[in-house]
């Protein structure tokens, strides 16, 4: 018999190894779930993991891509990460970063046609608005009404997919689209692209704001009293009652802190990569930012190489649906086994396994 | 000619990092109170659960009646005839005392039956109690009852009592102490857990002490000495706080009719208190636990706002002012909750420091937090309050409890407060620790601070303070001073009585 032993100091091996122990996990089960749907395990690991960087025939494409996907997953979970510390549960900033998006996307496309260079910034700016004023939704409900931010969060993902439909068919369909759905294309709107800034390399705004965002947590979490304050108020909520925070301060704070960097996603999101509002552009990255968030230790570079390591899952994903048919919900599947395994993986860090008998 | 009921043959145990047990042994006679006397971490409660099937233990073997006695759960326990009471009760507080006891019961009868069960064993024994009250409705003493007498239902041959009277008021010890003289002179044993000498001097008539997991002696309590007694615990002889004789200064905080809600549901509101704080002085507050006590230490830390009424520093009026504030007119304190109250069990002790000294050490300039100084505070206190850690960087739930509450408290006394309000000081901590703690209040008084002691150990609150008030039901009772008082009153404050009663003793 197995059992856990509580350790009196937090592993310090553990917790920089968990996270890379529940990758190998990972790479073991994802090979094992491979081999049963009839794919070769190690062929589609290696055009998981390794193609997109190093086939010469896909890496010149996808390298690029890596960071394109990573700045949103990025910029969306470090803002999680600070909720997390203090136990304040933002579970949708998906809405925010498609509020984000409709927001900031809706005014660049009010400048249409007029060109200048203030209409990207103001979009951003705009974007960041409207991801921060999604987010004091729960915020108020939760100070004023004691309502469960983790409920009202999420439901507020459903509400904001609903006015994406809505805006994407209505408000801010594109007038020469011949009716399709969708806005107009506002990456090939010259004064609202947010296009790579060195070529080739798919480094654009959105990567240099994650960039600024994994600094400014570093230092929030490291050296400033705010930073205290959301950690303890996490790990001891009483005690930082004791100490004088103020919980509700803590709570705005956090989740502002994520609603605007969601929002900031969203438009850097639809200037750049899908280029238009839509039904879909989403992709989902408001979701895989919590796994990211986790992955990373809610320690602002674990999550920087967390959402590379997410990102290369998604693009090598893609090029293993494309070359060995294997299904969408397969990759799902094995992302989501990173963050079980993690989760799981986790328990090392507090507990020791040992053998005795109690 | 005494029969050995349940004898205990080199019983070990250890765990990864602590040996719990080593190689003890000794009897425990028919119809004998046996007291277990230890420090915290003596291995007491191991040794107890192994008898009770709670542990296996790695060696040694037990003989109950002459026979092989090795229970695998507390079910067998009770089957052999074993029975205990909880220094924490498991009772559903939403549920009646007969309900309660129908659910710790192997078989349990049906409710008009056990009703009149209850009555007759709590009639016999002492132990006034009404099956069909609800327990949330009880006082601490009252659910006490409800343990014992879900024991004594199964009329066991060995009850094992863990520090049964550290919640209780000295009146209810004594109906305690009746019951169980009774439950002996009827053959039943009794394991009898407690570190209070007094206690195990006047009713034990056999006690084993432990030390360190280890066996030191078994004795005749009444020949031996509360001091020889306490020696051989400590295994050195304790430094005993020295009461200096002090001037008591001039009024520092007031305290006019205070009234509160508490914030938790099962918690107690405060009612009209007024009292008075002075200068070089130690106003001891007593009570039976969840009386008030989280309350009246979180309305003077600012955790709680009063409803009306109002609290004075000097002139100033500082009832509305949160935590933060109060720390800004040195107004400190240390709460009853050692982990995650007063620390944050996975904080450093670093991070630890910062929660209740960033202000008075100036450890935090527009925001941003000086580490350093922050290190050089904690380590200051480590040191000055003889904190057993490794390092300063070590997480506070690795430290023993003792150590941590000489953190706690070190944390506060070093920034040198004018008013010092702390809950439990010495609660669950060792011996040596214990006295260092009083030491340190006392010598805190002597500089002239103003200090508020809420315990529920009395005889800390008669060793250390000059006045003494008790809380019941989220009542002060007269403050008075404490030397003139005897046991008999101090045990009708606690239970509420008011001043004229008192006054009739």
């Amino acid at each position: 018999m197995f059992s856990f032993e509580k350790r009196p100091q937090p592993s310090k091996f553990w917790i920089v190894f968990t996270p890379i122990l529940a990758v190998i996990l990972t790479l073991i089960a994802g090979a094992i779930l491979f081999s049963t749907l009839g794919k070769p395990p190690l062929e589609s690991l290696k055009i998981i993991f390794w193609d997109p960087l190093f086939h010469p025939n896909y890496a010149a494409y996808s390298r690029p891509q890596l960071l394109v996907k990573a700045g949103p997953l990025i910029l969306i979970a470090i803002g999680l990460s600070f909720g997390f510390k203090a136990g304040v549960w933002n579970i949708g900033a998906e809405g925010q970063y498609i509020i984000g998006a409709v927001i900031g996307g809706g005014v660049a496309l009010a400048f249409y046609p007029y060109e200048s260079i203030i209409v990207f910034p103001i979009a951003v700016l705009f974007g960041a608005i409207g991801g921060f004023l999604w987010a004091m939704i729960p915020v108020v409900l939760k100070i004023y009404f004691k309502t469960n931010e983790i409920l009202v969060s999420l439901m507020l993902v459903y509400v904001a997919e609903s006015v994406l439909i809505s805006v994407s068919q209505g408000l801010l369909r594109n007038p020469d689209g011949m009716g399709f759905p969708g806005s107009r294309n506002l990456n090939q709107y010259t004064s609202s692209a947010n296009n790579e800034l060195i070529a080739g390399t798919g480094f654009h705004w959105g990567v240099i704001f994650a960039l600024l965002s994994v600094i400014f947590a570093y230092f929030i979490f490291q050296k400033h009293t705010l930073g205290y304050q959301v950690k303890l108020t996490g790990e001891a909520p009483k005690a930082a009652k004791f100490a004088g925070v103020n919980p509700n301060l803590i709570v705005f704070f956090c989740l502002g802190i994520s609603g605007t960097l969601a929002g900031l996603a969203g438009i850097f999101e639809v200037t750049g990569q899908a280029g238009q509002i839509t039904s879909s552009f989403n992709s989902g990255y408001g979701f895989t930012a919590i796994i990211v968030a986790f992955l990373g230790r809610l320690h602002p570079v674990g999550i920087l190489l967390a959402a590379l390591l997410m990102a290369l899952t998604y693009i090598g994903g893609e090029l293993a649906q494309f070359q060995l048919q294997l299904p969408a919900a397969s990759i799902q599947l094995f992302q989501g086994m990173l963050l079980f395994f993690l989760l799981a993986a986790d328990i090392l860090v507090n507990y020791k396994v040992s053998r005795k008998i109690i | 000619m005494t029969k050995k009921l349940l004898e205990l043959a080199g019983i070990s145990k250890s765990y990864p990092e602590v040996i719990a047990n080593s190689d003890i042994s000794f009897n425990i006679n028919t119809g004998e109170i046996h007291a277990l006397l230890g420090e915290n971490g003596a291995g007491k409660s191991t040794l107890v659960k192994t008898i009770y099937g709670l542990v296996k233990p790695d060696t040694g073997k037990m003989l109950l009646n002459s026979k092989q006695y090795m229970p695998g759960s507390p079910s067998e326990a009770r089957k052999a005839g074993i029975a205990m009471v909880f220094q924490h009760f498991s009772l559903f507080e939403a549920l009646s005392v007969a309900e309660n006891i129908s659910l710790g019961m192997e078989s349990p009868p049906n409710q008009s039956k056990l009703a009149k069960n209850i009555r007759s064993v709590s009639k016999s024994y002492g132990l006034p109690l009404e099956p069909s009250k609800t327990v949330g409705s009880l006082s601490a003493g009252e659910r006490q009852r409800v343990e014992i007498i879900r024991c004594l239902l199964q009329e066991p041959k060995l009850l094992i009592m863990d520090e049964p009277t550290s919640v209780l008021t000295p009146q209810e010890v004594q109906i305690l102490f009746k019951t169980l003289l009774k439950l002996k002179s009827e053959g039943t044993s009794i394991l009898y857990i407690s570190h209070k000498l007094e206690e195990i001097r006047t009713l034990c008539d056999t006690a084993t002490i432990l030390r360190l997991g280890k066996k030191v002696e078994t004795c005749i309590p009444k020949k031996t000495s509360a001091a020889e007694l306490a020696e051989m615990m400590v295994g050195s002889s304790i430094q005993i706080p020295q009461q200096k004789k002090r001037q008591t200064g001039k009024i520092l905080l007031s305290v006019e009719n205070i009234c509160s809600k508490s914030d938790n549901p099962f918690g107690t509101s405060l009612s009209d208190l007024t009292f008075d704080l002075n200068a070089c002085e130690i106003l001891g507050v007593g009570g039976v636990a969840g009386n008030g006590q989280d309350e009246l230490l979180s309305i003077l830390s600012g955790e709680l706002m009063a409803k009306s009424g109002q609290i004075k520093l000097g002139d100033q009026i500082i009832t509305g002012d949160k935590p933060s504030a109060r720390r800004d007119y040195c107004v400190l304190s240390a709460p009853e909750e050692r982990l995650g109250h007063s620390a944050a069990p996975n904080m450093t002790l670093i991070e630890n420091t910062l929660m209740t000294a960033s202000q008075s050490q100036q450890l935090i300039s527009n925001g941003i937090i000086d580490w350093e100084r922050t290190k050089a505070f904690t380590e200051k206190v480590v040191k000055k309050f003889d904190v057993r850690t490794p390092s300063v960087e070590n997480v506070a739930r690795s430290l023993s409890g003792g150590n941590l509450q000489k953190f706690v408290i070190g944390r506060e006394i070093q920034q040198k407060p004018k008013v010092f309000i702390v809950n439990q000081p010495t609660w669950g901590v060792d011996a040596s620790a214990a006295a260092s703690i009083r030491q340190a209040l006392l010598t805190l008084a002597d500089y002239g601070a103003a200090i508020l002691i809420i315990s529920q150990d009395l005889d800390e609150l008669l060793e250390i303070s000059d006045r003494f008030a008790a809380l019941n039901e989220g009542k002060l009772s007269e403050v008075r001073r404490t030397r003139d008082l005897t046991m008999d009153q101090i045990g009708l404050m606690m239970g509420g009585k008011k001043k004229l009663e008192l006054s009739d003793v």
